[in-house]
């Protein structure tokens, strides 16, 4: 035994020194040379156009590598493709994590499909960091020390309207109209959390539908009837145009919060009539690289000379590229961390100790930061306001209320 | 009082919608005695290649009156190649090709026009709603056209007598065929005439919920319920029952059950009436015999 336990010491010790104090921690996937890093994405499939954050990532490690690599070692990049179905995700998580023998998987893509791992990810504890999904649920260490998440919630979004309701229109009365999913409801919560104990005084009415209703005509025509005049609106694009134009059509012209997720010009507002959105508030993070405010940008500047040197076909009008920055951006830092000790154990630790980063694509004001019980990176947004041809943002940074 | 009238308006404006796509499933279901749960999709994907035509710089009624009988041509040759191999099976293998015409026809057009959701045009004018805001001037037409196309089914069935070969030929190929009817050319002019009163169903829902390649999905939900409910052997009486299920659908959920409980309120009334009377409120029992 005590001979099993010394050959062990002088293995590792061989294989890389540096990582001998570590050997209480599970290193896997990290040699003296290279980290091999997992990630799923959807390359095929009805969500395929967020393929490119997969190419935004790859074309990344691939300037790290190219710049020297991170704690003396190259960065490993394994993307696989599960055409955004959650099933696929579990076979190709299972891969990456047993046969490939990842160290961590990195930015897998969609709510449903991280759902379908989470467990599975927590069992092995492997890191299961900096998701691409927005669902409040990954931000629960008690349970899923092993899972993070990046972007702010749905449930920040709420929270942050809410706010701004409470501060600059205190006697609105609100109707939410929210899809009946883990995504619909999380703006519910999202609003309870913001308005307190106050909720039952500003918000009259809460009416939900189902992905498969054909129309929310029925909603809307209710939702005016409560004399409302503030609505929040927590649909997916194709529900969220019907809304807008609905909204128009009945000449009712209230104060009108719309989730983020169907913030595309031209998926949401182009179908549903540019002139009928006027006035529609969302909200935002990260910098949208059609806005020219940032055509001067030092963030942006840098983010178009690395678009231009390692993705120079790709379309620039595509925010799927400038997420990518951002989140590999985070990540690098936490790999820098991490200084020579690579276990799956200090990888989490120091995802979870980011103290204010700066990150170039994000709005100015908007720092990323994480302790062991606040695992929500980016709790910070701007509202934006639709002016008949672009959202432009407005007011302050507002940070969302919960922890 | 105004908002109860609204909420009946509304349910009418969606009910005309589900009726409209009833009607391409009772004339599948005519023609063939399937139920064909690609229909939606293949409606879908008309609505797209009309959509091309007009992007195309084709005027739209133009372009309406091309995408019918192309959508015309793709159903018969749907029936010349996939069905009529399977005319001897048994029933599951045509639900098996109908399930995976549907998964096709989804993939394909996402391919094709991508998963973006697409605004489409409407031939009634863009205008204010009309009768107070209640109803807007595509709602009413599009009811108008589904009046028109239901009026035009009847009179086939009625008073042709290819709709007759055509009900004989789905009734009992056998003793059709023996009369002199050509069975094969029967079937593929239902599944011709299917397509295409799905393209035109396809054309006028389109503008109301966006076109993108899930558009059908829920909507051939309702309209099932709806051709269920009023008979599926009976053309008006699976509009009735689409502009039935729009009606409870609204009302229920505005003022009964709320909205979570919608769906389940038109789904259970409908199991009531099938158990009462299983051929639909309109529908005539059929006896054959064996």
């Amino acid at each position: 035994m005590k001979r099993r336990s010394l050959l062990a010491t002088a293995g590792a010790a061989l294989a890389a020194a540096p990582l001998a104090r570590a050997l209480a921690d599970t290193v896997v996937g990290v040699t003296a040379t290279e980290i091999k890093i997992g990630n799923i994405m959807p390359y095929s499939g009805p969500a395929s156009a967020y393929g490119a954050i997969g190419h935004g990532h790859v074309a990344f490690f691939k300037r790290l590598n190219e710049q020297g690599g991170v704690g003396g070692r190259k960065v490993n990049f394994i993307t696989l493709d599960d055409g955004y179905s959650p099933p696929k995700t579990v076979e190709q998580a299972r891969r990456l994590v047993e046969q490939e023998q990842v160290a961590f998987l990195f930015n897998p893509l969609g709510t449903p499909n991280n759902s379908a791992i989470q467990k599975y990810m927590n069992q092995k504890k492997v890191p299961h960091i900096f998701l691409s999904t927005g669902a409040d649920k990954w931000g629960d260490p008690e349970h899923f020390p092993w899972t993070m998440g990046w972007q702010p919630s749905y449930r920040t979004e709420a929270q942050i309207y809410a706010k701004y309701i409470m501060k600059n229109k205190p006697a609105a009365k609100v109707v939410v109209l929210y899809q009946n999913d883990d995504f619909g409801k999380d703006y519910l919560i999202g609003l309870k959390d913001g308005f307190g104990k106050d909720y039952a005084k500003y918000v009259l009415k809460e009416f939900s539908f189902e992905v498969t209703d054909a129309t929310i005509d029925s909603q809307a025509v209710s939702m005016q009837a409560t004399g409302a005049d503030t609505i929040v609106t927590a649909a997916t694009p194709k529900f969220a145009a019907q809304m807008i134009r609905k909204v128009a059509d009945m000449n009712w012209k209230p104060l009108h919060f719309l989730t983020n997720v169907s913030a595309s010009v031209g998926a949401v507002i182009t179908p549903a009539g540019p002139e009928k959105a006027v006035g529609i508030i969302t909200s935002a993070y990260a910098k949208d690289p059609t806005d020219p405010t940032w055509d001067k940008d030092a963030g942006m500047i840098e983010w178009r000379a690395f678009m231009k040197k390692y993705l120079p076909d790709a379309d620039l009008t595509d925010g799927g590229y400038v997420f990518s920055y951002g989140v590999c951006t985070t990540l690098l830092q936490v790999l820098k961390q991490c200084g020579t000790d690579f276990s799956r154990e200090n990888i989490i630790k120091q995802a979870a100790s980011l103290k204010n980063l700066v990150v170039p694509t994000l709005l100015p004001g908007v720092i990323v930061s994480t302790s062991a019980t606040n695992f929500h990176p980016i709790r910070q947004m701007q509202l934006s306001k639709w002016s008949g041809k672009t959202w432009e943002l407005f007011g302050d940074i507002i940070e969302g209320t919960g922890a | 009082m105004d908002g109860l009238l609204h909420q009946l308006i509304s349910g009418i404006a969606s009910g005309g919608i589900y009726a409209s796509v009833a009607l391409a499933l009772v004339m599948i279901y005519q023609a063939t005695h399937h139920v064909n749960f690609a229909q939606g999709e293949m409606a879908m994907f008309s609505t797209y290649i009309a959509l091309t035509l007009i992007q195309a710089g084709v005027p739209y009624w133009a372009a309406f009156c091309i995408t019918v009988p192309i959508s015309f041509a793709m159903g018969a040759v749907i029936q010349r190649v996939l069905m009529e191999p399977l005319a001897k099976a048994p029933i599951l293998a045509s639900v098996g090709v109908f399930i995976g015409l549907l998964l096709m026809f989804n993939s394909v057009a996402g391919w094709i026009f991508t998963y973006t959701l697409k605004p489409f045009p409407t031939p009634f004018g863009e205008g204010k709603p009309l009768f107070g805001g209640f109803i807007s001037r595509h709602e009413l037409g599009s009811t108008a056209i589904t009046l028109v196309v239901l009026l035009s089914i009847w009179a086939f069935f009625r008073f042709t007598r290819l709709g007759l070969a055509m009900r004989a030929a789905a009734f009992n190929p056998v003793s059709s065929r023996l009369v002199g009817v050509p069975v094969n050319k029967m079937l593929a002019l239902g599944w011709g005439l299917a397509a295409s009163i799905g393209a035109i169903a396809g054309m006028m829902v389109a503008p109301v919920i966006f076109l993108d390649p899930n558009m059908m999905a829920g909507v051939l939900l309702y309209a099932f319920a709806g051709a269920l409910l009023g008979g599926i052997t009976n053309p008006l009486g699976a509009v009735i029952g689409g502009f039935i299920v729009g009606i409870i659908e609204n009302l229920g959920g505005a003022y009964v059950v709320g909205t979570e409980l919608k769906l389940t309120t038109a789904l259970f009334i409908i199991v009531v009436v099938l158990t009462v009377k299983p051929a639909g409120l309109f529908g005539k029992t059929v006896v054959s015999r064996v």
